[in-house]
């Protein structure tokens, strides 16, 4: 099981330049159930992401991760290494090949898993050995997802991970967050399209 | 493997594959202090006097080239999110930058500048203190350069500013590193080695954090 148990967020506010974003926004993702954030284009799906991964600072309000042993930290940096991102850029290497780029993040990220597994898992078996210019937008996309998985962090922050997919991708990202709630993770995932899940709402741009 | 090494790797993969520009500094370095002495002509006591501070110049340019490069990928499409959420500091990954630029340029510049000496009519006890400056001195340029590179992060076509940043810090570099040369070729010994060393030694050390510093605000995005 993993040492996650939630992220608490309370009164969090996002004010750039003059307009406000969000503010007192108080939720509770667990770990177990997915969260989907929901909102319209510009509602601030992106920044409460980008806020949450520890990359931009909120304008007020604090972020808890809380942990199975009780404990628990509210310093972003102290939360980067739980986080799995996924970002609305590919983050690939167009020069180099599929299977290169997801080496390099394996060995970043130390992830012990099996490369050709993971790469067989996403459905880029035949194209592995293509370098990154020469996929497709879902590709690349599954390029990411195949990332995530093989990095196997417990906190999972997802932007618009169904952008781009066809109806077999969308089930794999519907049915690996399943699995990784199941396993006792979090995620927290920004969509416009809806989840095939079970998942608590969160709906931004209502204030 | 490290996640160290991993970063280096793919740092010195990608300047060496299409679009990288470790073989596009070397061609311009090559090129320019090439170009000079025709300008100059064949006055061979005059180009052995200006060989130090023209290879010198030469290499300075020549590393800026892909310097803007450094971080402005990785930030364009996203890789920076992914390296900022590694288990690798921020300042450990912004090293492995600079070692992968220096690699990637300032020592295949250090490996040809022989050759240069040639078109100047170097004389030989001259080539020991061209190539040990070169060696000594390139990685400060790298790591003032990252520092650049971090700074004009967030600006469009930041390139055209790097150089007006980055060249008037690195000129100790330049001057230690030339004086070095025309202090060998008149059989003297000055401390310019002394001082080049110490300047890259304390561009290397500080350059990485004060390079991460300046990209940390930049994952904003």
């Amino acid at each position: 099981m993993l040492p996650i148990s939630q992220l608490d967020v309370a009164n969090l506010a996002s004010i750039r330049g003059e307009r406000v974003l969000f503010r007192d926004l108080s939720f509770s993702a667990l770990a177990g159930r997915p969260l989907c954030i929901e909102g319209a284009n510009g509602a601030g799906k992106t920044t409460l992401l980008r806020i949450l991964a520890g990359f931009l600072s909120p304008s007020a309000g604090t972020i808890r991760l809380r942990m199975k042993d009780g404990g628990g930290t509210a310093d972003a940096d102290l939360r980067g290494p739980y986080i799995g991102f996924i970002g609305h850029r590919e983050a690939l290497k167009s020069q180099l090949t599929a299977r290169e780029n997801l080496a390099f993040y394996a060995a970043l990220y130390r992830a012990a898993g099996d490369l050709d597994a993971a790469l067989a898992w996403a459905g880029l078996a035949r194209v592995a050995d293509l370098p990154a210019q020469y996929l497709s937008a879902g590709q690349k996309k599954r390029v990411g997802l195949a990332r995530l998985r093989l990095c196997a962090r417990p906190l999972w922050l997802l932007d618009e991970p169904l952008a781009a997919l066809d109806h077999a991708g969308k089930a794999l990202v519907t049915a690996m967050i399943a699995e990784h709630c199941a396993g006792g993770g979090i995620a927290i995932v920004a969509t416009h399209e809806g989840l095939d899940l079970d998942c608590a709402q969160l709906r931004l741009g209502l204030a | 493997m490290s996640a160290f090494v991993a970063l280096l790797g793919r740092d010195i993969r990608l300047a060496f594959r299409a679009g990288g520009g470790a073989m596009l500094a070397l061609a311009f370095f090559i090129v320019m202090a090439a170009l000079i002495p025709l300008g100059i002509g064949p006055d061979l006591k005059l180009l052995a006097k200006v060989a130090g501070g023209v290879v010198w110049s030469a290499a300075l340019l020549a590393a800026l080239l892909s310097l803007d490069r450094l971080f402005q990928a990785d930030y364009e499409d996203g890789s920076l999110d992914l390296i900022a959420l590694s288990p690798l500091p921020l300042e450990a990954a912004s090293f492995a930058k600079i070692a992968a630029h220096w690699l990637t340029t300032g020592l295949p510049l250090t490996v040809v500048s022989p050759l240069l000496g040639l078109l100047y009519g170097l004389p030989p006890a001259a080539y020991p203190a061209l190539v040990l400056s070169l060696l000594i001195g390139t990685p400060a340029i790298s790591a003032i350069g990252a520092v650049g590179a971090s700074l004009t992060l967030p600006v469009r076509r930041g390139g055209l500013i790097l150089p007006l940043l980055v060249l008037p810090l690195v000129t100790p570099a330049l001057i230690f590193g030339a004086g070095a040369i025309s202090a060998a070729l008149n059989g003297l010994s000055n401390g310019a080695f002394g001082l080049l060393c110490a300047f890259s030694f304390v561009a290397v050390i500080v350059s990485p954090f004060i390079t991460a510093f300046a990209v940390r605000p930049n994952l904003a995005g």
